[in-house]
Protein backbone atom coordinates (compact mmCIF):
# COMPACT_ATOMS: atom_id res chain seq x y z
CA UNK A 1 0.00 0.00 0.00
CA UNK A 2 2.76 2.40 0.97
CA UNK A 3 4.69 1.67 -2.20
CA UNK A 4 1.62 2.50 -4.23
CA UNK A 5 1.09 5.73 -2.28
CA UNK A 6 4.73 6.71 -2.78
CA UNK A 7 4.54 5.98 -6.47
CA UNK A 8 1.45 8.16 -6.81
CA UNK A 9 3.08 10.98 -4.86
CA UNK A 10 6.14 10.74 -7.08
CA UNK A 11 4.30 11.05 -10.36
CA UNK A 12 1.72 13.54 -9.10
CA UNK A 13 3.68 16.72 -9.98
CA UNK A 14 3.84 15.64 -13.60
CA UNK A 15 0.07 15.70 -13.78
CA UNK A 16 -0.43 19.03 -12.06
CA UNK A 17 -0.64 22.47 -13.65
CA UNK A 18 2.50 23.02 -15.74
CA UNK A 19 3.55 19.39 -15.55
CA UNK A 20 4.37 17.21 -18.51
CA UNK A 21 1.03 15.40 -18.54
CA UNK A 22 -1.13 18.24 -17.25
CA UNK A 23 -3.67 17.41 -19.95
CA UNK A 24 -4.37 14.08 -18.30
CA UNK A 25 -4.77 15.38 -14.77
CA UNK A 26 -8.36 14.26 -14.47
CA UNK A 27 -7.37 10.74 -15.52
CA UNK A 28 -4.73 10.77 -12.81
CA UNK A 29 -7.18 12.17 -10.30
CA UNK A 30 -9.68 9.46 -11.14
CA UNK A 31 -7.19 6.68 -10.42
CA UNK A 32 -5.80 8.36 -7.33
CA UNK A 33 -9.18 8.83 -5.69
CA UNK A 34 -10.23 5.37 -6.78
CA UNK A 35 -7.30 3.86 -4.89
CA UNK A 36 -7.14 6.18 -1.89
CA UNK A 37 -9.71 8.25 -0.09
CA UNK A 38 -8.83 11.84 -1.00
CA UNK A 39 -7.48 13.84 1.95
CA UNK A 40 -8.35 17.23 0.53
CA UNK A 41 -10.96 19.26 2.34
CA UNK A 42 -13.12 22.04 1.04
CA UNK A 43 -12.01 25.55 1.86
CA UNK A 44 -15.30 27.30 1.34
CA UNK A 45 -18.88 26.44 2.30
CA UNK A 46 -19.48 22.72 2.28
CA UNK A 47 -22.58 20.69 1.66
CA UNK A 48 -21.48 17.35 3.03
CA UNK A 49 -24.35 15.42 4.50
CA UNK A 50 -22.63 12.07 4.73
CA UNK A 51 -19.19 10.57 5.05
CA UNK A 52 -19.75 8.55 1.88
CA UNK A 53 -18.74 10.08 -1.44
CA UNK A 54 -20.00 9.21 -4.90
CA UNK A 55 -17.39 6.51 -5.51
CA UNK A 56 -18.34 4.60 -2.35
CA UNK A 57 -22.04 4.92 -3.18
CA UNK A 58 -21.40 3.48 -6.61
CA UNK A 59 -19.36 0.63 -5.18
CA UNK A 60 -22.27 -0.33 -2.92
CA UNK A 61 -24.52 -0.59 -5.96
CA UNK A 62 -21.95 -2.71 -7.79
CA UNK A 63 -21.72 -4.97 -4.72
CA UNK A 64 -25.50 -5.25 -4.65
CA UNK A 65 -25.39 -6.34 -8.29
CA UNK A 66 -22.95 -9.17 -7.57
CA UNK A 67 -25.57 -11.79 -6.54
CA UNK A 68 -27.57 -11.12 -9.70
CA UNK A 69 -24.37 -11.22 -11.74
CA UNK A 70 -23.14 -14.53 -10.29
CA UNK A 71 -26.55 -16.10 -10.66
CA UNK A 72 -26.76 -14.69 -14.19
CA UNK A 73 -23.50 -16.40 -15.08
CA UNK A 74 -24.70 -19.70 -13.68
CA UNK A 75 -28.04 -19.38 -15.44
CA UNK A 76 -26.37 -18.52 -18.75
CA UNK A 77 -24.38 -21.74 -18.54
CA UNK A 78 -27.46 -23.64 -17.40
CA UNK A 79 -29.57 -22.40 -20.31
CA UNK A 80 -26.75 -23.18 -22.74
CA UNK A 81 -26.52 -26.78 -21.61
CA UNK A 82 -30.30 -27.05 -21.50
CA UNK A 83 -30.32 -26.00 -25.15
CA UNK A 84 -27.68 -28.59 -26.10
CA UNK A 85 -29.32 -31.24 -23.93
CA UNK A 86 -26.15 -31.94 -21.93
CA UNK A 87 -27.50 -30.80 -18.60
CA UNK A 88 -27.25 -34.22 -17.02
CA UNK A 89 -23.58 -34.66 -17.92
CA UNK A 90 -22.07 -31.45 -16.56
CA UNK A 91 -21.08 -30.41 -13.04
CA UNK A 92 -22.02 -27.22 -11.24
CA UNK A 93 -18.63 -25.64 -11.94
CA UNK A 94 -18.70 -26.54 -15.62
CA UNK A 95 -22.05 -24.82 -15.89
CA UNK A 96 -20.82 -21.78 -14.03
CA UNK A 97 -17.61 -21.57 -16.04
CA UNK A 98 -19.51 -21.74 -19.34
CA UNK A 99 -21.66 -18.84 -18.20
CA UNK A 100 -18.64 -16.98 -16.91
CA UNK A 101 -17.00 -17.23 -20.33
CA UNK A 102 -20.17 -15.93 -21.96
CA UNK A 103 -20.74 -12.99 -19.63
CA UNK A 104 -17.19 -11.78 -18.99
CA UNK A 105 -16.54 -10.45 -22.53
CA UNK A 106 -19.79 -8.48 -22.41
CA UNK A 107 -18.72 -6.87 -19.13
CA UNK A 108 -15.26 -6.08 -20.51
CA UNK A 109 -16.64 -4.51 -23.69
CA UNK A 110 -19.19 -2.46 -21.77
CA UNK A 111 -16.58 -1.09 -19.35
CA UNK A 112 -13.85 -0.47 -21.93
CA UNK A 113 -16.11 1.38 -24.35
CA UNK A 114 -17.98 3.32 -21.69
CA UNK A 115 -14.95 4.32 -19.64
CA UNK A 116 -12.98 5.28 -22.76
CA UNK A 117 -15.72 7.73 -23.72
CA UNK A 118 -16.07 8.99 -20.15
CA UNK A 119 -12.33 9.61 -19.81
CA UNK A 120 -12.04 11.17 -23.26
CA UNK A 121 -14.90 13.59 -22.66
CA UNK A 122 -13.61 14.47 -19.20
CA UNK A 123 -10.21 15.34 -20.69
CA UNK A 124 -11.79 17.41 -23.44
CA UNK A 125 -13.83 19.44 -21.02
CA UNK A 126 -11.18 19.60 -18.34
CA UNK A 127 -13.57 18.04 -15.86
CA UNK A 128 -12.79 15.39 -13.34
CA UNK A 129 -13.67 11.88 -14.40
CA UNK A 130 -17.01 10.93 -12.92
CA UNK A 131 -17.77 7.63 -11.31
CA UNK A 132 -21.23 7.17 -12.74
CA UNK A 133 -20.15 4.65 -15.30
CA UNK A 134 -18.95 2.15 -12.70
CA UNK A 135 -22.57 1.19 -12.14
CA UNK A 136 -23.85 1.66 -15.70
CA UNK A 137 -21.01 -0.51 -16.99
CA UNK A 138 -22.17 -3.32 -14.75
CA UNK A 139 -25.88 -2.80 -15.45
CA UNK A 140 -25.46 -2.91 -19.22
CA UNK A 141 -24.25 -6.56 -19.37
CA UNK A 142 -26.97 -7.58 -16.93
CA UNK A 143 -29.78 -6.34 -19.18
CA UNK A 144 -28.35 -7.97 -22.31
CA UNK A 145 -29.35 -11.37 -23.66
CA UNK A 146 -26.52 -13.88 -23.34
CA UNK A 147 -26.05 -14.35 -27.06
CA UNK A 148 -25.76 -10.67 -27.96
CA UNK A 149 -22.81 -10.00 -30.32
CA UNK A 150 -20.06 -8.05 -28.58
CA UNK A 151 -19.88 -5.30 -31.16
CA UNK A 152 -23.55 -4.55 -30.50
CA UNK A 153 -22.77 -4.12 -26.82
CA UNK A 154 -20.01 -1.71 -27.80
CA UNK A 155 -22.20 0.31 -30.17
CA UNK A 156 -25.07 0.46 -27.71
CA UNK A 157 -22.80 1.51 -24.85
CA UNK A 158 -21.24 4.24 -26.96
CA UNK A 159 -24.67 5.47 -28.01
CA UNK A 160 -25.99 5.45 -24.47
CA UNK A 161 -22.99 7.23 -22.96
CA UNK A 162 -22.70 9.87 -25.68
CA UNK A 163 -26.36 10.63 -26.38
CA UNK A 164 -27.80 9.70 -23.01
CA UNK A 165 -25.21 11.24 -20.77
CA UNK A 166 -22.35 13.29 -22.18
CA UNK A 167 -24.48 15.59 -24.33
CA UNK A 168 -26.41 16.57 -21.21
CA UNK A 169 -23.24 17.26 -19.25
CA UNK A 170 -22.11 13.93 -17.85
CA UNK A 171 -22.85 12.07 -14.64
CA UNK A 172 -25.68 13.57 -12.65
CA UNK A 173 -27.06 15.54 -15.60
CA UNK A 174 -28.56 12.70 -17.62
CA UNK A 175 -32.28 12.23 -17.41
CA UNK A 176 -32.40 8.74 -18.88
CA UNK A 177 -30.85 5.70 -17.33
CA UNK A 178 -27.81 4.98 -19.56
CA UNK A 179 -28.02 1.20 -19.17
CA UNK A 180 -31.65 1.15 -20.25
CA UNK A 181 -30.86 3.49 -23.10
CA UNK A 182 -28.26 1.00 -24.32
CA UNK A 183 -30.84 -1.76 -24.16
CA UNK A 184 -33.59 0.23 -25.83
CA UNK A 185 -31.14 1.18 -28.59
CA UNK A 186 -30.42 -2.47 -29.34
CA UNK A 187 -34.07 -3.42 -28.94
CA UNK A 188 -35.11 -1.09 -31.74
CA UNK A 189 -31.96 -1.27 -33.85
CA UNK A 190 -31.42 -5.02 -33.92
CA UNK A 191 -34.69 -6.60 -32.77
CA UNK A 192 -33.74 -10.07 -34.00
CA UNK A 193 -30.78 -10.21 -31.63
CA UNK A 194 -32.64 -8.78 -28.65
CA UNK A 195 -35.84 -10.81 -28.57
CA UNK A 196 -37.30 -13.97 -29.96
CA UNK A 197 -36.48 -17.48 -28.88
CA UNK A 198 -32.78 -17.84 -29.59
CA UNK A 199 -31.21 -14.66 -28.24
CA UNK A 200 -31.14 -15.94 -24.67
CA UNK A 201 -28.83 -18.88 -25.32
CA UNK A 202 -25.08 -18.49 -25.45
CA UNK A 203 -23.73 -19.82 -28.77
CA UNK A 204 -27.16 -20.80 -30.00
CA UNK A 205 -27.30 -22.71 -33.22
CA UNK A 206 -30.06 -24.93 -34.50
CA UNK A 207 -27.53 -27.71 -35.12
CA UNK A 208 -26.59 -28.21 -31.48
CA UNK A 209 -30.04 -27.53 -30.06
CA UNK A 210 -31.94 -30.61 -28.99
CA UNK A 211 -34.93 -31.63 -31.07
CA UNK A 212 -38.11 -29.77 -30.34
CA UNK A 213 -36.25 -27.23 -28.22
CA UNK A 214 -38.26 -24.10 -27.56
CA UNK A 215 -36.55 -21.21 -25.87
CA UNK A 216 -39.20 -18.59 -25.32
CA UNK A 217 -39.09 -16.45 -22.19
CA UNK A 218 -41.89 -16.61 -19.60
CA UNK A 219 -43.36 -13.37 -20.95
CA UNK A 220 -43.46 -14.68 -24.52
CA UNK A 221 -44.99 -17.93 -23.27
CA UNK A 222 -47.55 -16.06 -21.21
CA UNK A 223 -48.62 -14.23 -24.36
CA UNK A 224 -49.55 -17.61 -25.76
CA UNK A 225 -51.45 -18.52 -22.62
CA UNK A 226 -48.80 -20.75 -21.05
CA UNK A 227 -47.83 -19.54 -17.59
CA UNK A 228 -44.47 -20.37 -16.06
CA UNK A 229 -44.81 -21.38 -12.42
CA UNK A 230 -44.23 -18.63 -9.86
CA UNK A 231 -41.50 -20.58 -8.06
CA UNK A 232 -39.53 -21.24 -11.29
CA UNK A 233 -39.53 -17.59 -12.17
CA UNK A 234 -38.79 -16.62 -8.58
CA UNK A 235 -35.62 -18.72 -8.38
CA UNK A 236 -34.76 -17.86 -11.92
CA UNK A 237 -33.50 -20.83 -13.93
CA UNK A 238 -35.46 -19.50 -16.90
CA UNK A 239 -34.45 -17.84 -20.16
CA UNK A 240 -34.09 -14.07 -20.01
CA UNK A 241 -31.53 -11.28 -19.95
CA UNK A 242 -28.40 -12.17 -17.99
CA UNK A 243 -29.15 -10.51 -14.68
CA UNK A 244 -32.91 -10.26 -14.63
CA UNK A 245 -34.13 -13.83 -14.21
CA UNK A 246 -33.70 -14.57 -10.52
CA UNK A 247 -35.90 -12.64 -8.11
CA UNK A 248 -33.96 -14.16 -5.19
CA UNK A 249 -30.60 -12.76 -6.29
CA UNK A 250 -32.17 -9.39 -7.01
CA UNK A 251 -33.86 -9.29 -3.61
CA UNK A 252 -30.48 -9.90 -1.92
CA UNK A 253 -29.21 -6.89 -3.87
CA UNK A 254 -32.30 -4.93 -2.87
CA UNK A 255 -31.60 -5.74 0.77
CA UNK A 256 -28.03 -4.42 0.48
CA UNK A 257 -29.23 -1.24 -1.23
CA UNK A 258 -31.94 -0.59 1.35
CA UNK A 259 -29.77 -1.48 4.35
CA UNK A 260 -27.04 0.94 3.27
CA UNK A 261 -29.61 3.56 2.33
CA UNK A 262 -28.26 3.93 -1.20
CA UNK A 263 -31.59 3.28 -2.90
CA UNK A 264 -34.89 4.80 -1.87
CA UNK A 265 -37.35 2.33 -0.36
CA UNK A 266 -40.13 4.70 -1.40
CA UNK A 267 -39.39 4.26 -5.09
CA UNK A 268 -38.81 0.54 -4.81
CA UNK A 269 -41.97 -0.22 -2.83
CA UNK A 270 -44.18 1.96 -4.97
CA UNK A 271 -42.98 0.28 -8.18
CA UNK A 272 -44.13 -3.04 -6.76
CA UNK A 273 -47.38 -1.51 -5.51
CA UNK A 274 -48.01 -0.03 -8.95
CA UNK A 275 -47.33 -3.34 -10.63
CA UNK A 276 -49.55 -5.26 -8.21
CA UNK A 277 -52.39 -2.77 -8.52
CA UNK A 278 -52.36 -2.73 -12.30
CA UNK A 279 -51.86 -6.50 -12.56
CA UNK A 280 -54.76 -7.08 -10.19
CA UNK A 281 -56.92 -4.64 -12.13
CA UNK A 282 -56.26 -6.50 -15.38
CA UNK A 283 -57.04 -9.79 -13.60
CA UNK A 284 -60.42 -8.36 -12.61
CA UNK A 285 -61.18 -7.16 -16.13
CA UNK A 286 -59.71 -10.37 -17.55
CA UNK A 287 -60.62 -10.08 -21.22
CA UNK A 288 -60.99 -13.59 -22.58
CA UNK A 289 -58.81 -13.20 -25.68
CA UNK A 290 -55.85 -11.58 -23.94
CA UNK A 291 -53.77 -14.18 -22.11
CA UNK A 292 -51.54 -11.49 -20.60
CA UNK A 293 -54.51 -9.83 -18.89
CA UNK A 294 -55.31 -13.08 -17.13
CA UNK A 295 -51.75 -13.64 -15.98
CA UNK A 296 -51.99 -13.62 -12.14
CA UNK A 297 -50.67 -10.34 -10.76
CA UNK A 298 -47.98 -12.00 -8.60
CA UNK A 299 -46.52 -13.66 -11.71
CA UNK A 300 -46.05 -10.28 -13.36
CA UNK A 301 -43.66 -9.33 -10.59
CA UNK A 302 -41.23 -12.20 -11.18
CA UNK A 303 -41.43 -12.42 -14.97
CA UNK A 304 -39.02 -10.54 -17.19
CA UNK A 305 -37.22 -7.49 -15.95
CA UNK A 306 -39.79 -6.26 -13.46
CA UNK A 307 -37.79 -7.04 -10.31
CA UNK A 308 -34.49 -5.95 -11.79
CA UNK A 309 -35.97 -2.70 -13.05
CA UNK A 310 -37.70 -1.94 -9.77
CA UNK A 311 -34.59 -2.54 -7.65
CA UNK A 312 -31.71 -1.30 -9.76
CA UNK A 313 -33.10 0.91 -12.53
CA UNK A 314 -36.02 2.83 -11.08
CA UNK A 315 -34.06 3.75 -7.95
CA UNK A 316 -31.17 5.35 -9.83
CA UNK A 317 -30.83 8.60 -7.85
CA UNK A 318 -29.99 10.68 -10.92
CA UNK A 319 -32.88 9.77 -13.16
CA UNK A 320 -35.62 9.16 -10.61
CA UNK A 321 -37.78 11.79 -9.00
CA UNK A 322 -35.94 13.59 -6.21
CA UNK A 323 -38.75 14.92 -4.07
CA UNK A 324 -39.83 12.47 -1.39
CA UNK A 325 -43.52 12.58 -2.33
CA UNK A 326 -42.63 12.50 -6.00
CA UNK A 327 -40.87 9.18 -5.55
CA UNK A 328 -44.17 7.50 -4.66
CA UNK A 329 -45.89 8.76 -7.80
CA UNK A 330 -42.87 8.11 -9.97
CA UNK A 331 -42.50 4.54 -8.71
CA UNK A 332 -46.21 3.74 -8.85
CA UNK A 333 -46.48 4.92 -12.44
CA UNK A 334 -43.46 2.85 -13.48
CA UNK A 335 -45.01 -0.31 -12.09
CA UNK A 336 -48.42 0.46 -13.54
CA UNK A 337 -47.09 1.49 -16.97
CA UNK A 338 -44.93 -1.63 -17.20
CA UNK A 339 -47.95 -3.87 -16.75
CA UNK A 340 -50.06 -1.76 -19.11
CA UNK A 341 -47.43 -2.06 -21.86
CA UNK A 342 -47.03 -5.79 -21.28
CA UNK A 343 -50.72 -6.52 -21.37
CA UNK A 344 -51.98 -4.14 -24.02
CA UNK A 345 -49.07 -4.27 -26.47
CA UNK A 346 -47.81 -7.78 -27.18
CA UNK A 347 -45.21 -6.22 -29.50
CA UNK A 348 -43.24 -5.07 -26.46
CA UNK A 349 -43.18 -7.96 -24.00
CA UNK A 350 -40.61 -6.14 -21.91
CA UNK A 351 -42.68 -3.19 -20.75
CA UNK A 352 -40.46 -2.45 -17.76
CA UNK A 353 -37.67 -0.94 -19.85
CA UNK A 354 -40.02 1.39 -21.70
CA UNK A 355 -41.96 2.27 -18.56
CA UNK A 356 -38.84 3.32 -16.68
CA UNK A 357 -37.52 5.41 -19.57
CA UNK A 358 -40.92 7.04 -19.94
CA UNK A 359 -41.08 7.94 -16.26
CA UNK A 360 -37.45 9.10 -16.31
CA UNK A 361 -38.64 11.66 -18.83
CA UNK A 362 -41.44 12.79 -16.55
CA UNK A 363 -39.50 12.74 -13.28
CA UNK A 364 -38.48 16.44 -13.48
CA UNK A 365 -42.14 17.35 -14.09
CA UNK A 366 -43.28 15.39 -11.03
CA UNK A 367 -40.57 17.10 -8.98
CA UNK A 368 -41.64 20.48 -10.28
CA UNK A 369 -45.18 20.05 -9.02
CA UNK A 370 -44.09 18.79 -5.63
CA UNK A 371 -41.66 21.65 -5.15
CA UNK A 372 -44.29 24.12 -6.32
CA UNK A 373 -46.88 22.68 -3.93
CA UNK A 374 -44.43 23.07 -1.08
CA UNK A 375 -43.69 26.66 -2.01
CA UNK A 376 -47.41 27.46 -2.18
CA UNK A 377 -48.09 25.84 1.17
CA UNK A 378 -45.36 27.85 2.83
CA UNK A 379 -46.51 31.04 1.17
CA UNK A 380 -50.00 30.48 2.55
CA UNK A 381 -48.59 29.95 6.01
CA UNK A 382 -46.68 33.18 5.66
CA UNK A 383 -49.74 35.25 4.69
CA UNK A 384 -51.87 33.87 7.50
CA UNK A 385 -49.30 34.91 10.08
CA UNK A 386 -48.91 38.33 8.53
CA UNK B 1 -29.44 42.15 -59.78
CA UNK B 2 -26.78 40.54 -57.64
CA UNK B 3 -26.14 43.21 -55.09
CA UNK B 4 -24.64 42.37 -51.70
CA UNK B 5 -28.06 42.22 -50.14
CA UNK B 6 -29.34 39.78 -52.74
CA UNK B 7 -26.33 37.55 -52.30
CA UNK B 8 -26.96 37.55 -48.59
CA UNK B 9 -30.62 36.63 -49.06
CA UNK B 10 -29.51 33.67 -51.13
CA UNK B 11 -26.48 32.50 -49.17
CA UNK B 12 -27.22 32.92 -45.46
CA UNK B 13 -30.02 30.30 -45.41
CA UNK B 14 -27.50 27.76 -46.68
CA UNK B 15 -25.23 28.29 -43.71
CA UNK B 16 -25.47 30.70 -40.80
CA UNK B 17 -29.22 31.15 -40.99
CA UNK B 18 -30.25 27.68 -42.06
CA UNK B 19 -34.01 27.21 -41.67
CA UNK B 20 -33.64 23.73 -40.14
CA UNK B 21 -30.51 23.87 -38.01
CA UNK B 22 -30.61 27.50 -36.88
CA UNK B 23 -34.26 28.53 -36.99
CA UNK B 24 -35.37 24.95 -36.23
CA UNK B 25 -38.27 25.03 -38.69
CA UNK B 26 -39.60 22.25 -40.90
CA UNK B 27 -38.49 19.54 -38.48
CA UNK B 28 -41.57 17.32 -38.94
CA UNK B 29 -40.95 16.66 -42.59
CA UNK B 30 -37.23 16.27 -41.92
CA UNK B 31 -38.19 13.31 -39.72
CA UNK B 32 -40.83 11.91 -42.01
CA UNK B 33 -39.31 11.73 -45.48
CA UNK B 34 -35.64 11.08 -44.76
CA UNK B 35 -35.59 7.30 -44.36
CA UNK B 36 -34.50 7.06 -48.00
CA UNK B 37 -32.35 9.43 -50.04
CA UNK B 38 -34.49 9.72 -53.16
CA UNK B 39 -37.71 10.94 -51.51
CA UNK B 40 -35.64 13.37 -49.46
CA UNK B 41 -34.15 14.91 -52.60
CA UNK B 42 -37.53 15.16 -54.31
CA UNK B 43 -39.00 16.71 -51.17
CA UNK B 44 -36.15 19.21 -51.01
CA UNK B 45 -36.64 20.21 -54.65
CA UNK B 46 -40.42 20.52 -54.22
CA UNK B 47 -40.07 22.76 -51.18
CA UNK B 48 -37.45 24.87 -52.97
CA UNK B 49 -39.71 25.42 -55.99
CA UNK B 50 -42.77 26.18 -53.88
CA UNK B 51 -40.93 28.54 -51.53
CA UNK B 52 -39.36 30.44 -54.41
CA UNK B 53 -42.53 30.78 -56.47
CA UNK B 54 -44.80 31.64 -53.57
CA UNK B 55 -42.28 34.22 -52.44
CA UNK B 56 -42.38 35.81 -55.91
CA UNK B 57 -46.17 35.80 -56.10
CA UNK B 58 -46.66 37.24 -52.62
CA UNK B 59 -43.93 39.77 -53.20
CA UNK B 60 -45.70 40.98 -56.36
CA UNK B 61 -49.01 41.24 -54.49
CA UNK B 62 -47.57 42.61 -51.26
CA UNK B 63 -48.82 46.17 -51.75
CA UNK B 64 -52.36 45.14 -52.60
CA UNK B 65 -52.91 42.51 -49.89
CA UNK B 66 -54.95 43.92 -47.00
CA UNK B 67 -52.92 43.27 -43.85
CA UNK B 68 -55.78 41.70 -41.94
CA UNK B 69 -56.33 38.84 -44.37
CA UNK B 70 -52.75 38.37 -45.53
CA UNK B 71 -52.36 34.91 -43.99
CA UNK B 72 -55.33 33.61 -45.95
CA UNK B 73 -54.00 35.10 -49.17
CA UNK B 74 -50.61 33.52 -48.52
CA UNK B 75 -52.24 30.17 -47.82
CA UNK B 76 -54.21 30.27 -51.06
CA UNK B 77 -51.06 30.94 -53.06
CA UNK B 78 -49.11 28.18 -51.30
CA UNK B 79 -51.98 25.72 -51.57
CA UNK B 80 -52.25 26.32 -55.31
CA UNK B 81 -48.52 25.74 -55.80
CA UNK B 82 -48.52 22.65 -53.59
CA UNK B 83 -51.37 21.19 -55.59
CA UNK B 84 -49.53 21.81 -58.85
CA UNK B 85 -46.33 20.17 -57.54
CA UNK B 86 -48.30 17.26 -56.14
CA UNK B 87 -50.04 16.65 -59.49
CA UNK B 88 -46.75 16.93 -61.39
CA UNK B 89 -45.17 14.35 -59.09
CA UNK B 90 -48.10 12.01 -59.53
CA UNK B 91 -47.83 12.33 -63.30
CA UNK B 92 -44.05 12.01 -63.72
CA UNK B 93 -42.68 10.35 -60.58
CA UNK B 94 -45.53 8.23 -59.32
CA UNK B 95 -43.45 5.87 -57.14
CA UNK B 96 -41.85 8.68 -55.26
CA UNK B 97 -45.10 10.52 -54.81
CA UNK B 98 -46.47 7.32 -53.22
CA UNK B 99 -43.47 7.18 -50.89
CA UNK B 100 -43.87 10.80 -49.93
CA UNK B 101 -47.61 10.19 -49.46
CA UNK B 102 -49.25 12.95 -47.47
CA UNK B 103 -46.06 14.89 -46.95
CA UNK B 104 -46.25 16.62 -50.32
CA UNK B 105 -49.67 17.93 -49.40
CA UNK B 106 -48.36 18.86 -45.99
CA UNK B 107 -45.75 21.18 -47.49
CA UNK B 108 -48.50 23.75 -47.08
CA UNK B 109 -48.03 23.53 -43.32
CA UNK B 110 -44.24 23.72 -43.55
CA UNK B 111 -43.23 26.53 -41.24
CA UNK B 112 -40.40 27.57 -43.54
CA UNK B 113 -42.87 28.65 -46.23
CA UNK B 114 -45.08 30.84 -44.08
CA UNK B 115 -42.04 32.12 -42.27
CA UNK B 116 -40.37 33.32 -45.45
CA UNK B 117 -43.58 34.83 -46.79
CA UNK B 118 -44.19 36.76 -43.59
CA UNK B 119 -40.61 37.71 -42.85
CA UNK B 120 -39.24 38.39 -46.31
CA UNK B 121 -41.65 38.43 -49.25
CA UNK B 122 -44.04 40.89 -47.60
CA UNK B 123 -41.28 43.49 -47.38
CA UNK B 124 -39.12 42.91 -50.45
CA UNK B 125 -39.05 43.11 -54.23
CA UNK B 126 -39.83 39.96 -56.27
CA UNK B 127 -36.22 39.26 -57.33
CA UNK B 128 -34.68 39.24 -53.83
CA UNK B 129 -37.72 37.28 -52.64
CA UNK B 130 -37.10 34.70 -55.33
CA UNK B 131 -33.45 34.35 -54.26
CA UNK B 132 -34.49 34.14 -50.62
CA UNK B 133 -36.97 31.37 -51.44
CA UNK B 134 -34.40 29.39 -53.45
CA UNK B 135 -31.83 29.84 -50.67
CA UNK B 136 -34.14 28.69 -47.92
CA UNK B 137 -35.42 25.78 -49.97
CA UNK B 138 -31.89 24.64 -50.71
CA UNK B 139 -30.85 25.11 -47.10
CA UNK B 140 -33.74 22.85 -46.11
CA UNK B 141 -32.91 20.37 -48.87
CA UNK B 142 -29.27 20.29 -47.79
CA UNK B 143 -30.14 19.13 -44.26
CA UNK B 144 -32.70 16.65 -45.57
CA UNK B 145 -30.13 15.10 -47.88
CA UNK B 146 -27.47 14.82 -45.16
CA UNK B 147 -29.94 13.19 -42.78
CA UNK B 148 -31.31 10.85 -45.45
CA UNK B 149 -27.80 9.90 -46.54
CA UNK B 150 -26.90 8.63 -43.08
CA UNK B 151 -30.27 7.06 -42.43
CA UNK B 152 -30.41 5.12 -45.67
CA UNK B 153 -26.74 4.14 -45.54
CA UNK B 154 -26.81 2.79 -41.98
CA UNK B 155 -30.46 1.81 -41.80
CA UNK B 156 -30.79 -0.12 -45.06
CA UNK B 157 -27.16 -0.37 -46.14
CA UNK B 158 -28.07 1.20 -49.47
CA UNK B 159 -27.93 4.54 -51.29
CA UNK B 160 -30.62 5.32 -53.89
CA UNK B 161 -31.62 1.70 -53.35
CA UNK B 162 -28.21 0.41 -54.49
CA UNK B 163 -26.51 -1.96 -52.08
CA UNK B 164 -23.46 -0.38 -50.44
CA UNK B 165 -22.85 -2.13 -47.13
CA UNK B 166 -24.66 -5.45 -47.15
CA UNK B 167 -21.99 -7.94 -48.08
CA UNK B 168 -20.77 -11.00 -46.26
CA UNK B 169 -17.16 -10.09 -45.69
CA UNK B 170 -15.74 -12.90 -43.61
CA UNK B 171 -17.81 -15.98 -42.87
CA UNK B 172 -21.14 -14.22 -42.64
CA UNK B 173 -19.74 -11.32 -40.62
CA UNK B 174 -20.88 -8.28 -42.53
CA UNK B 175 -22.75 -5.10 -41.87
CA UNK B 176 -26.03 -5.53 -39.98
CA UNK B 177 -28.72 -3.00 -40.79
CA UNK B 178 -29.55 -0.73 -37.89
CA UNK B 179 -33.33 -0.68 -37.59
CA UNK B 180 -33.34 2.35 -35.32
CA UNK B 181 -31.91 4.45 -38.15
CA UNK B 182 -35.14 3.98 -40.09
CA UNK B 183 -37.24 5.26 -37.20
CA UNK B 184 -38.01 8.97 -36.83
CA UNK B 185 -36.13 9.44 -33.51
CA UNK B 186 -32.84 8.79 -35.25
CA UNK B 187 -33.54 11.60 -37.75
CA UNK B 188 -33.94 13.91 -34.79
CA UNK B 189 -30.62 12.75 -33.35
CA UNK B 190 -28.84 13.25 -36.68
CA UNK B 191 -30.32 16.74 -37.02
CA UNK B 192 -29.13 17.39 -33.47
CA UNK B 193 -25.63 16.23 -34.41
CA UNK B 194 -25.59 18.59 -37.40
CA UNK B 195 -26.68 21.44 -35.14
CA UNK B 196 -24.00 20.43 -32.65
CA UNK B 197 -21.32 20.42 -35.34
CA UNK B 198 -22.47 23.73 -36.80
CA UNK B 199 -22.55 25.54 -33.45
CA UNK B 200 -19.18 24.15 -32.45
CA UNK B 201 -17.71 25.67 -35.61
CA UNK B 202 -19.53 29.02 -35.54
CA UNK B 203 -18.97 31.07 -32.44
CA UNK B 204 -21.76 33.49 -33.52
CA UNK B 205 -24.40 30.80 -33.16
CA UNK B 206 -23.48 29.78 -29.63
CA UNK B 207 -25.89 30.98 -27.02
CA UNK B 208 -24.41 33.04 -24.26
Amino acid sequence: MNALRNFLDNVKPKFQEGGKFAKFRSTFGAFETFLFTPNETNKCGVHVRDAVDLKRTMIVVVLALVPALLFGMYNTGYQHFRMTGELADVTFWQIFFKGFLAVLPIIVVSYVVGLAIEFASAQMRGHEVNEGFLVSGMLIPLVMPADVPLWMVGVATAFAVIFGKEVYGGTGMNFWNPALLARVFLFFAYPTKMSGETAWYYNYSSEVAVDGFSGATPLALANGGHYTAFSDAFFGLIPGSIGETSAVAILIGAFILLYTGVASWKTMISVFVGGIAMGWLFNQIGSADNAMAQLPWYNHLVYGGFCFGAVFMATDPVTSARTEGGKFIYGFLIGAMAIVIRVLNPGFPEGMMLAILLMNTFAPLIDHFFVQANINRRKKRLTIKA
Amino acid sequence: MSSKKNKEAFLTPLGLNNPVTVQVLGICSALAVTAKLMPAIVMGISVTIITALSNVVISCLRKTIPLRIRIIVQLVVVAALVTIVSEVLKAFAYDISVQLSVYVGLIITNCILMGRLEAFAMQNEPWPSFLDGIGNGLGYAKILIIVAFFRELFGSGTLFGINILNYDCVAGAGYVNNGLMLMPPMALIIVACIIWWQRAHNKDLQQK
